[in-house]
């Protein structure tokens, strides 16, 4: 298949003396070739998988339901989380104190171990409040929610922040340093 | 004693065959995949650890940019866009925008729609290779007052009815809350209580309840 007729035309008797060419075959290793193209192949296939974008599914809850339908939380399970500006993250637990010792701040890095903390301690009454606030990102938000599913946190609900709270989030923001030891200390 | 005598065979392989059905199949695979669609509203979606892919049927899809600006688009092929026609026309009665059938069919071509539904008619008159976040201004979803999202949500839900509709969501990284919090506000009025956001794949990180669970169902199927 792969070599190519080298033969001269068609018996042709040469006369004495001439010398008879060597013939030389053309017959070519095509195993390289054939590695090259699967390697191709393969290279292409990687890339083209991988580009795939996926979605994450949200289920809303419906608000028209009636206040004495809806669930009530137990405090002693109960963590809320908000979000603030530049990746800011702030949690407290169970219920908003009025002096707001409770709340802490904290980072993305580190709401895994206050999630993963929470959760052995409430085990399944674990209800996790994500509250964003207005200068929070999209980011913010898809990331806390990559959060509920990498810890497996089975309830948890997305809420408006309430103004209190979100006066705790600015202020903890506004003074950035000693106010965020200070309240997080405690 | 009459042992025959095997004739030893070359080992040597035509490769030949393999060679042609290797780049056979290399020229199906870069002829069939689809070169990704030059974006016209450029948007850098956050990372996730859910597997599940978009699929790309009956999606209506709300892209919000890094600016806060919303576009509408539907899926890229022939009964989405049929859809998006029949969306636009609900829009048009609704609202005596006053539109044309041309202008109608012309708005079906482009791939976004993001103008508020006053200048639905100047959208039209653009053509589609100039549409970008440039040039549209978004579709009005900022203030709670005048969330038109809200019809056109209203427009899909009709022209999906009795079919299956997939709403999905693909928001910048660095958009704000607020308007996506209006986003899910239209989706509500709608009753349209589920929905799925675009996120791009990341490795479950190591060590986590997650990581621990699916390696344990790797388990079970392996």
């Amino acid at each position: 298949m792969a070599e190519m007729d080298t033969s001269g035309g068609g018996g042709h008797k040469k006369g004495p003396g001439v010398k008879k060419s060597k013939k030389l075959s053309t017959r070519v290793d095509l195993t390289p070739m054939c590695d090259l193209g699967f390697l191709l192949i393969t290279f292409f296939i990687f890339t083209t998988t991988i580009s795939q974008p996926t979605a994450m599914h949200l289920a809303l809850p419906d608000d028209r339901v009636k206040p004495e339908d809806q669930n009530k939380i137990k405090q002693s399970g109960a963590l809320t989380i908000l979000l603030g500006k530049d990746n800011n993250v702030f949690y407290y637990e169970g219920e908003l104190a009025p002096d707001g010792s409770n709340f802490k701040s904290s980072n993305f890095k580190d709401i895994r171990n206050v999630i993963i903390r929470k959760k052995q301690q409430a085990d399944t009454n674990l209800v996790v409040v994500i509250k964003p606030n207005d200068e929070s990102v999209y980011k913010n938000f898809i990331d806390i929610l990559d959060e509920m599913r990498i810890d497996l946190v089975g309830v948890y609900a997305v809420v408006d922040i309430s103004p209190i709270e979100d006066k705790y989030v600015r202020l903890t923001e506004g003074e950035s340093v000693p106010e965020a030891t200070t309240t997080g200390a405690k | 004693m009459g042992r025959a005598k095997i004739a030893r065979k070359s080992t040597l392989v035509d490769m030949t065959a393999m060679c042609d059905v290797a780049f056979l199949i290399l020229s199906f695979f870069i002829l069939t995949t689809k070169p990704k669609p030059s974006e016209a509203v450029p948007i850098s979606t956050p990372k996730s650890v859910e597997t599940k892919f978009v699929s790309d049927k009956n999606l209506v899809m709300i892209s919000l940019n890094n600016q806060g600006r919303v576009y509408l688009s539907v899926g890229d092929n022939a009964s989405d866009r049929a859809k998006k026609q029949a969306m636009l026309q609900d829009i048009n009665q609704r609202n005596n925008l006053g539109l044309t059938p041309a202008e109608i069919s012309a708005l079906v071509k482009q791939p976004f729609i993001g103008t508020p539904l006053a200048q639905l008619k100047q959208q039209a008159h653009f053509p589609s290779d100039q549409i970008n976040s440039k040039v549209l201004p978004g579709i009005p979803t900022q203030d709670t007052t005048n969330n038109q999202m809200i019809e056109w949500i209203a427009a899909a839900v009709n022209a999906y009815q009795g079919g299956h509709m997939d709403l999905i969501l693909k928001g910048d990284n660095v958009a704000k809350y607020p308007v996506f919090k209006n986003i899910l506000t239209a989706f509500k009025k709608n009753d349209q209580f589920k929905f799925q956001m675009v996120t791009n794949q990341a490795n479950v990180p190591k060590g986590t309840d997650l990581y621990k669970k699916n390696i344990e169902n790797d388990k079970k199927a392996g």
